[in-house]
C-alpha cells in the first residue's frame, strides 16, 4: 500500500469514473489508498493539485492547459494521463429567452445554427429597444462551458464580449440566477440543467454535443513534476480509472454506479440516470431528448488522452483572446495529454484515437474543420466565415 | 511558512510605520458568507490601520459589486464557491479598470500553502507591491485560523452541551424504570460502559433508544 493519495473533484456527473473507481474499490485493487476530497470551486481544485495539497484532481481540460502554460494564474505544468470523458454539457434557456427565440426562429430551433440566429435577432432587437443585454452563465473562464456558448453565440453573428455578457457562475448557483432573472441562460454540466427544468424555471435548448460532438470536458489531472517521480502509482492509478470505466460502461452495472454517483453529489439518483443514459427532460412539459453522446465516460471511447482535443482548447484559448498564438504554446498545450501514459498502463486495445492524425475529431456543428497543425489557418477560416451574411436556409 | 503575527487580542500592533501609512488608503474587499469571520478580519484591518474596508457577505452579482468598489485588494474565504467568479476579472480586460492578479506569485509557495491552509485567497490590483500587502495577508491568515479554533472550541462546547443533555435524560429514565438515585443512574451508565468498553454517551444513547422502543 503506497502512501495515501488526496484526489480533488467537484460533485458533478462527470466524476463518475473517477468516483467509482474509488468507491468500487477499484483503486484500493491496485493497492492504491485514496481520499476523495470534494471541491466548491476549480480555482480551489486547481490550486491545491498545484501545491501539492492534491495528488490528482478532476479538472476541466482546458484548465489543465492554462495551468501548463501559465495563462489566468501561475504556471505549473499538469499532465493528464487519462481522461474522464468527453461531452456532458448543455445550454439551458429561461422559458421566457426560449419564447423569444422561439418565435424569432425562421426554423426548427433545435437546430444550433437556427437558435443561434434567432439569438441574434433577439439581441438586435433588445439593444433596439434598449433593453438590458442578455446575460449567460458559465463556469469558468477555461472552460467548454464558456467556448461551446461562445462558440454557437458567434455562429449566428452575436459577439459573445460586446453583444452578451458572459458571467461565471459556480453550478451550484447557476438555478437560483435563472429564477432570480440575474442570467437569461447558462452552460453547465450535470446534474444542473435537469435540475432547472425540473423546477420549471428553464428550457434544455442545446445539448452541448450538439454544438461539438466530440470535445473533451473532464480529465484526471497530475503536477507534471509529481507524475514524473510516481510512475508506478501513475499506473496503478490510469489502470483503476480504467477498470471503472470499463464497469460504467457496462448497462448492468448501471444501479451501482448511479447509487454511488448520486450519493457523492448529494442528488435524486433520477437525474444521474438520465444523464448517463443521455435522455433528458428538456422541457418542463416533460418533452425528451435522447442523445447517446451526450455524455460519453465509457472506456471504449472515452479515455486515451488525445493531444488533438488538447490543440482544440488551446485553439479556443487563442480564439477568445485568453493567449496570443504561438507553436510553442500549442507544442505545450498538446503535450498536457499524455496516451503515452495511458497505453504504458493499459495498452490501447480499443485503438482509440490519439496523436494528431485525425482531421477533425470536435465535430463542431458549424464552421470550417479543426486543422491541429495549422490552428492560424482555422482561426483565419472562422475570422472570414463572421464576416460573411447567415445562411437563411439550411440543409441537413 | 508565514508566521502567526497576530492573534485575536487587539493590543500590540496599534503603531503603524510610515512605510505602512500609504497602505491605510488601499481599499480592501472582503468577500466571505461567515459574517462573524468577516466582522474578525475587518477588526484586524481596522487596528492595523487600513481604513477602508469594505464587507460583502452576498455572492449575488459578485462581479458588479466588486467593480462598483474597485478594490486594491480582494480578500475571499476558499470555502466560497464564488471564488470561480473573481477569476473571471483576469479575463475580462476590457470590462475591468483595472486588471486583478493572485497575490502569490511563483516563488511563493510558502505564502500559498498558508494561505490555502487558513482557507484564505487574496488577489491584489497588478502593479501594487506585494511587500505592501504581504502584512494584509498575514494578519488575514492568522484571522482566519483564530476563527477555525474559535469554530471548533465553539463547536466542542456544543458538542459537549449535547453530551451532557443525552446523559441527562438516559438518567432520568433509569431513575425512573429502576427507582434509583441520580448518583447511582450515572454509576450504572459508567460501569456498563466500562464493562462493554464504549463510551458513556453511547450507551446513553442506547438508554434513550430502547426507551423510544419499549414506549
Amino acid at each position: 500500500m503506497t502512501a495515501p493519495l488526496r484526489i480533488g473533484y467537484i460533485p458533478l456527473v462527470d466524476a463518475t469514473t473517477l468516483l467509482v473507481a474509488v468507491d468500487q474499490g477499484f483503486t484500493a485493487a491496485e493497492g492504491l489508498s485514496v481520499e476523495l476530497v470534494r471541491e466548491v470551486s476549480w480555482s480551489n481544485v486547481r490550486d491545491k493539485l498545484n501545491i501539492g495539497l492534491f495528488d490528482a484532481a478532476h479538472l476541466l481540460s482546458p484548465v489543465a492547459i492554462a495551468s501548463s502554460l501559465g495563462i489566468g494564474h501561475v504556471r505549473v505544468p499538469l499532465i493528464v494521463p487519462f481522461n474522464l470523458g468527453y461531452n456532458g454539457n448543455a445550454i439551458t434557456v429561461s422559458p421566457r429567452l426560449f419564447a423569444a427565440l422561439l418565435s424569432a426562429g425562421d426554423s426548427d430551433i433545435t437546430d444550433p445554427n437556427v437558435s443561434a440566429r434567432a439569438l441574434a435577432r433577439v439581441v438586435a432587437d433588445r439593444k433596439k429597444r434598449g433593453v438590458e443585454t442578455l446575460t449567460f452563465g458559465m463556469t469558468f473562464p477555461f472552460s467548454n462551458h464558456n467556448y461551446q456558448l461562445r462558440y454557437w453565440m458567434a455562429s449566428g453573428g452575436v459577439d459573445p464580449d460586446e453583444d452578451v455578457r458572459l458571467v461565471v457562475l459556480p453550478p451550484p448557483y447557476m438555478v437560483e440566477s435563472l429564477v432570480s432573472g440575474h442570467v437569461d441562460g447558462f452552460c453547465v454540466g450535470a446534474p444542473w440543467n435537469s435540475v432547472a427544468v425540473d423546477l420549471g424555471v428553464g428550457n434544455i435548448l442545446h445539448f452541448g454535443c450538439e454544438i461539438m460532438a466530440h470535445v473533451s470536458e473532464k480529465v484526471l489531472a497530475l503536477r507534471e513534476h509529481w507524475a514524473g517521480e510516481n510512475h508506478d502509482t501513475v499506473a496503478a492509478l490510469v489502470r483503476s480509472m480504467s477498470r471503472a470505466s470499463e464497469f460504467v460502461g457496462k448497462i448492468e452495472n448501471r444501479e451501482r454506479v448511479v447509487y454511488i454517483v448520486a450519493h457523492r453529489l448529494e442528488t435524486l439518483p433520477e437525474l444521474v440516470h438520465r444523464t448517463l443514459g443521455g435522455n433528458l427532460k428538456i422541457t418542463p412539459e416533460g418533452a425528451i431528448r435522447k442523445n447517446d453522446s451526450y455524455i460519453v465516460i465509457d472506456r471504449s471511447r472515452a479515455n486515451r488522452p488525445d493531444p488533438v482535443q488538447a490543440a482544440w482548447a488551446y485553439a479556443q484559448i487563442v480564439r477568445w483572446g485568453q493567449a496570443p498564438l504561438s507553436d510553442e504554446l500549442q507544442m505545450t498545450a498538446e503535450n498536457v495529454f499524455r496516451p503515452d501514459l495511458y497505453d504504458g498502463a493499459v495498452g490501447n486495445a480499443h485503438g482509440q484515437a490519439g496523436g494528431g492524425k485525425i482531421a477533425d475529431s470536435v465535430g463542431a456543428f458549424v464552421g470550417p474543420d479543426f486543422e491541429a497543425r495549422d490552428i492560424a489557418g482555422y482561426l483565419a477560416a472562422w475570422r472570414n466565415k463572421r464576416v460573411r451574411q447567415p445562411r437563411l436556409s439550411v440543409v441537413r | 511558512m508565514v508566521e502567526t503575527r497576530k492573534g485575536l487580542d487587539p493590543s500590540g500592533h496599534g503603531t503603524v510605520s510610515s512605510g505602512e501609512q500609504r497602505d491605510s488608503a488601499l481599499k480592501i474587499a472582503i468577500v466571505d458568507e461567515s459574517s462573524i469571520r468577516a466582522a474578525i478580519l475587518e477588526d484586524g484591518l481596522r487596528e492595523a490601520g487600513f481604513t477602508q474596508v469594505q464587507r460583502i457577505a452576498e455572492t449575488h452579482n459578485l462581479l458588479a459589486r466588486i467593480y462598483a468598489l474597485d478594490p486594491d485588494v480582494i480578500l475571499i474565504d476558499l470555502e466560497n464557491p464564488s471564488r470561480d467568479v473573481l477569476e473571471q476579472m483576469f479575463q475580462m480586460s476590457r470590462a475591468v479598470k483595472r486588471p486583478v492578479a493572485m497575490f502569490v506569485d511563483q516563488s511563493d509557495s510558502a505564502s500559498i500553502q498558508a494561505a490555502v491552509d487558513a482557507s484564505v485567497s487574496a488577489y491584489i490590483v497588478d502593479g501594487l507591491k506585494k511587500e505592501r500587502v504581504t502584512s494584509i495577508l498575514d494578519l488575514c491568515i492568522s484571522r482566519f485560523n483564530a476563527f477555525a479554533r474559535l469554530q471548533s472550541e465553539l463547536d466542542h462546547a456544543k458538542d459537549a452541551l449535547e453530551e451532557r443533555k443525552i446523559i441527562d435524560r438516559a438518567k432520568g429514565i433509569l431513575m425512573k424504570a429502576k427507582n434509583l438515585t441520580e448518583e447511582k443512574a450515572y454509576v450504572l451508565l459508567r460501569t456498563t460502559a466500562m464493562n462493554e468498553n464504549k463510551k458513556i454517551i453511547e450507551i446513553a444513547q442506547s438508554v434513550i433508544t430502547a426507551a423510544e422502543l419499549l414506549k
